[in-house]
């Protein structure tokens, strides 16, 4: 396959030779005969994007995503490796569940699935997961999360933060103090005085984030803080940064782009926890983002049925869909802004993501000898994002009708497209390109 | 008027054209047949998906006086306990043919959804959301209090320069922020005092003064003082310690009724506490406005009714 006239993250245009699951060549190829050939006249590529943090749903709740319908969704917004989080039914906190996930991921072949793991039982908060068979166990996990919920007890998360270090482990912190947040329904502010609507204080996220800086500095361990929301956490993790605390940190690209402002409209697609922020809580994060801060970019995928939507505030669901907007969302907030550029992009949201989660293969510049995963964009398309743009199974997306810019044109996994010509590939065919390609690794 | 959901973004002339209109209502309850034919063929669904005896008959009393048919539909024994949703309860009161729909809900913004769901095409009253509104509360205070300074030239009249005093559990009270709004765009001076956990913490956009202390709010002789009712499942909370505390510093006690100038109104939503946030001479004195703010409270869900259900109903 050949990828002809790219621009290239740098702003260098290349024609990428593509054989196997490898890059074979960056520049420009001139012997291309009998190749595929994919016009990429003004498009962008960037290495495949990696989501350190998706709901897939699956096993237990199908009737919101499975592994098939929430790659596939990956693959529409140029993702080529996904981190499914372990709230599921059962939970992920055995090796089976893990190793079953990710066996579901190759097998549908739109993405790299690689499973996070529970950190306690059923996502209790009371004893530890059995983390080590995780780790070594054929999903290879090496990311730890009760996410949905806090470790809030910090004797747990001072021994989980321990224990990883055994396998080069990292715990990803639903940072949220259960006690301060108890029927919480938004940002705990002006706006949520005049709501009637319980508050989520932004101190619930800040505690914790402390907290636990101060323990991962005290027992010298990785820690990763998931969807950081508030100015407030912005500061805490920029003072453990200058501290020399091995911190890492994620934010979504809602909280880069949407306030607490919607939330008047008691539309409950605005629902998400994290809840919508401040203006000044948008300025901050982006600001962080800009300045590595906070390290990447990580979607919170959080697919519901209309049915968890379709109702009074309180009782909807929180999350919202995000694997098929988040290049464009980070196009608009942090691009069209010009607080980063597309090397910036392609570092928050491919190559520091496969990094802090450890999986080889993924998040590699596009240069000779790379995998083949990457992503060609059209930063010029423009228009309304509608419904068509979503492919996974759920429609809760708080995007849709708003103007975003660009659109992903193609998504190359393992060598093969999973998205060309703007549109998903069929099930099927991707599906027998990935059997075929797992065969030629094998040799 | 398209549907009443709340005070806040009422406009000046729309609040006193309901307020008129009540007047009239109020008329009427002074004839012998306290009836009028303007609804007649119209169906009303009171939707209670929480306790409220008072407002519920309010509203029941309203409507029949206006000759409409009305529905009750409680969440208690109903398809609603055994998890039937908000949009297919109302769906159910759109394929029976409702023309208005009086709701009161524990979720705050149930009323906005179900105006702007498209489910149901009739128009909407917020009879209390969660936390959020209670619109015909304030307005049916505003009213009172017009009446109580104007008598019978109340009509066209605002409160402009009225001074009120609005004390208690202000964080959960719907009333509290109907309130503040509504006497906002009708040119009150408002001023709340609660205790600093029972407030929002955020309320500098309030068109509002926030004070803790009752007495310091007392001494300046206003002419308004509403007094909430507290909840007794705060204080397990940890909102105040005990109601002994709560009454010694923020309840209408005999001695802060006294103090008070002998113009000075005593309001109360209902149903109150009594000992706790009023003592029993301020509720039971002439200076206390708790029977009229029942009786207006018809008249104005009256004007409410008449207002969404009869003739062209605009936009707005």
């Amino acid at each position: 396959m050949v990828v002809r006239g790219a621009t290239l993250p740098s702003g260098e245009r290349a024609d990428l030779l593509i054989a196997g699951a490898e890059i074979l060549e960056v520049g420009r190829v001139t012997d291309a005969s009998g190749a595929t050939v994919i016009d990429a006249d003004g498009l962008l590529a960037l290495p495949g994007l990696v989501d350190l943090h998706t709901h897939l749903r699956e096993p237990g709740f199908e009737q919101s995503e499975t592994v098939l319908t929430g790659t596939r969704a990956a693959a529409a917004g140029g993702y080529t490796a996904v981190f499914p989080m372990a709230n599921t039914f059962p939970v992920a906190d055995t090796a089976g569940v893990v190793e079953q996930v990710a066996s579901l991921g190759r097998d549908a072949g739109y993405a790299t699935v690689q499973p996070i793991g529970a950190v306690t039982v059923g996502l209790a908060g009371e004893r530890l997961a059995e983390l080590g068979a995780m780790a070594t166990s054929r999903a290879n996990v090496r990311v730890f999360s009760d996410d949905g919920t806090c470790v809030s007890d910090p004797v747990l998360m001072r021994r989980a933060l321990e224990y990883v270090k055994a396998f080069d482990g990292v715990i990803a912190q639903h940072a949220q103090d259960p006690r301060l947040t108890v029927g919480a329904q938004m940002n705990e502010g002006a706006r949520s005085a005049e709501l009637g609507l319980t508050g989520w204080p932004a101190v619930a996220e800040e505690s914790i984030i402390a907290r636990d800086v101060l323990l991962a500095e005290h027992v010298g361990s990785r820690l990763h803080v998931c969807h950081v929301s508030t100015a407030g956490s912005v500061e805490v993790i920029r003072w453990a940064k200058a501290r020399g605390i091995p911190v890492t940190a994620e934010v979504t690209p809602h909280h880069l782009l949407l306030t607490e402002d919607l939330v008047a409209t008691y539309d409950a697609r605005y629902k998400v926890n994290p809840p919508l922020r401040r203006a000044e809580d948008v300025t901050a994060l982006r600001a962080a983002l800009a300045d590595g801060t906070i390290d990447i970019v990580a979607t919170d995928h959080a697919p519901h049925p209309v049915e968890a939507k379709e109702c009074e505030w309180d009782a909807a669901a929180n999350g919202m869909v995000g694997l098929e907007s988040a290049l464009s969302v980070v196009h608009q907030s942090m691009v069209e802004t010009g607080l980063i550029g597309w090397e910036d992009v392609a570092r928050v949201m491919s190559e520091a993501p496969a990094r802090i989660g450890r999986l080889s293969g993924q998040g590699r510049a596009l240069t000779a000898g790379s995998p083949a995963e990457l992503t060609l964009y059209d930063p010029a398309a423009r228009g309304p994002f509608d419904v068509d743009r979503l492919a996974g199974r759920s429609r809760n997306s708080p995007y849709l009708g708003l103007g975003l810019p660009g659109r992903v044109v193609a998504t190359v996994h393992a060598g093969y497209p999973t998205r060309l010509d703007g549109a998903v590939r069929p099930a099927d065919e991707v599906a027998a390109l990935a059997t075929r390609a797992l065969e030629a690794a094998r040799g | 008027m398209r549907h009443l959901l709340g005070t806040k973004g009422l406009a000046r002339d729309e609040a006193l054209a309901l307020l008129d209109i009540a007047e009239d209502m109020a008329a009427v309850q002074e004839r012998e047949v306290k009836k009028l034919p303007t609804l007649r063929g119209k169906t009303v669904v009171n939707l209670f998906f929480e306790d409220s005896t008072r407002t519920r008959i309010s509203f029941e009393a309203a409507a029949k006086r206006l000759s409409a048919d009305v529905i009750t539909f409680s969440a208690k024994g109903s398809s609603v306990s055994k998890g039937e949703s908000l949009k297919d309860t109302s769906q159910t009161l759109q394929a029976m043919g409702a023309d208005g729909v009086v709701i009161r809900h524990p979720a705050s913004g149930a009323p906005q959804v179900l105006a702007t769901s498209g489910w149901i095409d009739a128009g909407v009253v917020n009879a209390g959301d969660g936390t959020h509104e209670h619109p015909t509360q304030a307005l049916l205070d505003a009213f009172t209090m017009r009446r109580r300074l104007h008598g019978a030239a109340s009509r066209g009249r605002d409160l402009d320069g009225v001074r009120v005093v609005i004390v208690g559990d202000v964080l959960h009270s719907r009333v509290a922020r109907s309130n503040v709004w509504l006497l906002e765009t009708l040119g009150a001076d408002v001023q709340l005092v609660a205790p600093p956990t029972l407030l929002p913490v955020e309320t500098s956009s309030w068109p509002a003064r926030v004070g803790y202390d009752l007495d310091a709010a007392l001494a300046d002789g206003p002419d308004v003082v509403m007094m909430l009712r507290v909840q007794a499942e705060r204080m397990h909370a940890a909102f105040f310690p005990n109601s002994r505390e709560y009454a010694r510093r923020w309840g209408l006690d005999d001695a802060r009724f006294d103090r008070l100038p002998a113009t000075t109104m005593v309001m109360h939503p209902g149903p109150m506490n009594r000992g706790l946030e009023i003592a029993a001479r301020a509720a039971d004195s002439a200076q206390s406005t708790v029977r009229e703010q029942v009786a207006n409270g018809v008249s104005v869900r009256m004007a409410a009714l008449y207002l969404l259900l009869s003739g062209d109903r605009g936009d707005a």
